[in-house]
C-alpha cells in the first residue's frame, strides 16, 4: 500500500468535559473510498470537521500528504498551526454539508464560481466553465442561473457537490449529504457521489447511515463508537460478517430501522 | 422675507400659510438632506463599529465598546456643541451643515453599530463554515457571504433610525442650520404669529415621516430575505 494521504495519530477531541474523539488512530491511503458509520455522538461527523480545521484538536498530531495539519514544523518542533498555514492545508479538502450550506443570495453558478476566482485567482470565463462542466456532471446544466431556494433539497445538494469540486480537492468530505433529504430525493444525490468514486481518483470519506451505499462505494468501512474505530474491513466483510457485537448492534439497529 | 420669498400677514390664516409654504418647503430640503447625510454617516460609522467591536482582540473591540457606549450616553446636543465649537480650536472648520450632520451621523453610529451587529450574527454559522471550507478569506466572507445576507436582516431597524434622526434635526437650529423648525421660528419671530408655522412645521413632519416609513416597508418588501442577489 502506498504512503497514506490521511494519517491521525492518538488525536484527542473533547467539548468541555465531553470526549468525542479518544486517542483515535486512522489512517486513509490516496484515492481510498471510506465510509465512517456509527451511531450519533460516535465523532464521526468531528473526523471531517477536524480535518476541514472547523475544529480543533486537543491531542496529538494529523498529518495530510506529509505535512501536518494542526501544526507547522518550526526548528525541528511541531507548533501550532498558523492562520496562513491551515490556508494551505485546507486547499487539500473540499467538504459537503448536511445542510448544503449554499449561499442562498448568489445563483447557483455564482455558489460555484466564488470561490474559484477569488481563491484561486480563475478568470470569470475560466471559472464559469469550470462550473458548467461540473453542472453537466451533476445533471443541473439547466439551473445556473436560479437561486438556491428555487431548487429542491437534492438539487441543492448536488450544487454543493459541484462548488466543492470546483477548488480541485485531493479530498473530499461528505458529512451526511443526504441525512436532511426526503427519501425520494437521496438517489440523486448518491448517484452523482458514487459515478464521482468511480471516475475520479478523488481521496473519499463519507459519513453516513445509508449502508447500501457505504456497501456499494467504499473501499472500507469504519464503524465508530465512542470516539474510536471499533471496527473496521471492506463493505462486504463488515456488513455480512461483523466480529464486534457493537457492530452487530449497530447494524441490526439501522438496516431494520 | 425669507429665501427670497414674501410673507402675506394682512389676508388671514389660509393666506398667511400659503405664503410661507415655500420657505418651509426650503427648511424641509434641509431637514431631509441633513437627515439622509447623518443617516449615510451613521451607516458607515456603524459598520466600523459594528467591525471592530467583533475583532477577538480586546485591545480593539473594547475601545470601540467604550466609544460607543459614549457617543449613545451622552446628548446629542452635547456632541453638536463639541463639534461645533471645540473643533475649530484645532484647526478643523466645517460648515454649519455639516457639522450638524456629522454630530446625528456620530449619535446614531452607536445605534446602527448594534443593528449591523444583530444582523451579521443572525447568519448562521454554516455559512462561515462553508466560505471556509472554501478558503475564502475572513474579508471577502464578510464582504460577499455575511453583509449581503445581513442586509435585509437590519433593513426595517435601519430605516426606524432614518425616522428618528429626521426628526433630531431641528436640534441642529441651535448651530444656525435653516432646517425646517428655525425657518419657522425664524418665521414666527418676524410675523409674531408662531401658531401657523409650528402647526405646519407638525404636519409637513407628520407628511415625512409617513413617506419614509412606507419607503422604508417598499424597499423590505423588494429585497428578497436570503440577501443583496449576487449573479
Amino acid at each position: 500500500m502506498s504512503e497514506p494521504i490521511i494519517v491521525f495519530e492518538d488525536v484527542v477531541k473533547s467539548f468541555g468535559s465531553h470526549v468525542v474523539l479518544d486517542k483515535l488512530n486512522f489512517t486513509v491511503a490516496p484515492g481510498e473510498k471510506v465510509t465512517i458509520i456509527g451511531p450519533s455522538g460516535s465523532g464521526k461527523s468531528t473526523v471531517l470537521r477536524i480535518l476541514m480545521t472547523l475544529e480543533k484538536i486537543n491531542q496529538g498530531v494529523i498529518t495530510v500528504g506529509g505535512e501536518p495539519l494542526w501544526h507547522e514544523r518550526k526548528n525541528g518542533a511541531l507548533v501550532p498551526a498558523s492562520e496562513a498555514h491551515l490556508r494551505t492545508m485546507r486547499k487539500i479538502f473540499g467538504m459537503v454539508f448536511q445542510q448544503f450550506n449554499l449561499f442562498p443570495h448568489m445563483t447557483v453558478l455564482r455558489n460555484i464560481t466564488e470561490a474559484p476566482t477569488a481563491v484561486l485567482g480563475l478568470s470569470k470565463k475560466e471559472a464559469r466553465e469550470r462550473a458548467e462542466e461540473l453542472l453537466e456532471m451533476v445533471g443541473l446544466a439547466d439551473q445556473a442561473q436560479k437561486f438556491p431556494r428555487q431548487l429542491s433539497g437534492g438539487q441543492q445538494q448536488r450544487v454543493g457537490i459541484a462548488r466543492a469540486l470546483a477548488m480541485r480537492p485531493k479530498i473530499m468530505l461528505f458529512d451526511e449529504p443526504t441525512s436532511a433529504l426526503d427519501p425520494e430525493l437521496v438517489g440523486e444525490v448518491l448517484n452523482v457521489i458514487a459515478k464521482l468514486a468511480s471516475e475520479h481518483d478523488l481521496t473519499m470519506l463519507l459519513v453516513t447511515h445509508e449502508m447500501r451505499f457505504a456497501r456499494e462505494v467504499s473501499d472500507r468501512v469504519c464503524f465508530f463508537d465512542r470516539g474510536k474505530i471499533k471496527e473496521e474491513g471492506k463493505p462486504q466483510e463488515l456488513f455480512t460478517n461483523p466480529k464486534e457485537e457493537r457492530t452487530r448492534e449497530f447494524l441490526r439497529a439501522v438496516l431494520e430501522g | 422675507m425669507l429665501f427670497g420669498f414674501h410673507w402675506d400677514t394682512g389676508h388671514g390664516e389660509l393666506v398667511f400659510a400659503w405664503s410661507i409654504l415655500p420657505m418651509l418647503l426650503r427648511g424641509l430640503v434641509v431637514t431631509i438632506e441633513a437627515s439622509i447625510v447623518g443617516f449615510f454617516i451613521a451607516l458607515v460609522i456603524g459598520l466600523i463599529f459594528a467591525v471592530l467591536k467583533d475583532v477577538p482582540l480586546k485591545i480593539i473591540s473594547y475601545p470601540a465598546y467604550v466609544i460607543t457606549e459614549f457617543f449613545r450616553d451622552t446628548p446629542l446636543l452635547v456632541q453638536l456643541f463639541f463639534l461645533y465649537y471645540v473643533l475649530p480650536d484645532y484647526g478643523i472648520i466645517l460648515p454649519a451643515f455639516l457639522t450638524g450632520a456629522l454630530a446625528l451621523g456620530i449619535q446614531y453610529s452607536a445605534y446602527t453599530a448594534e443593528v449591523y451587529r444583530a444582523g451579521i450574527e443572525a447568519v448562521p454559522k454554516g455559512q462561515h463554515e462553508a466560505a471556509k471550507a472554501l478558503d475564502l478569506t475572513a474579508s471577502l466572507t464578510f464582504t460577499h457571504i455575511v453583509l449581503p445576507q445581513a442586509v435585509p436582516r437590519v433593513v426595517p431597524a435601519m430605516g426606524n433610525y432614518l425616522v428618528s434622526i429626521s426628526k433630531d434635526v431641528p436640534v441642529l437650529s441651535v448651530v444656525t442650520v435653516l432646517e425646517m423648525l428655525n425657518v419657522a421660528k425664524i418665521i414666527g419671530d418676524q410675523t409674531f404669529d408662531y401658531l401657523v408655522p409650528l402647526s405646519m412645521v407638525g404636519g409637513l413632519y407628520l407628511i415625512l415621516t409617513i413617506v419614509a416609513s412606507a419607503a422604508v416597508r417598499w424597499v423590505d418588501a423588494k429585497l428578497p430575505k436570503t440577501g443583496v442577489p449576487m449573479r
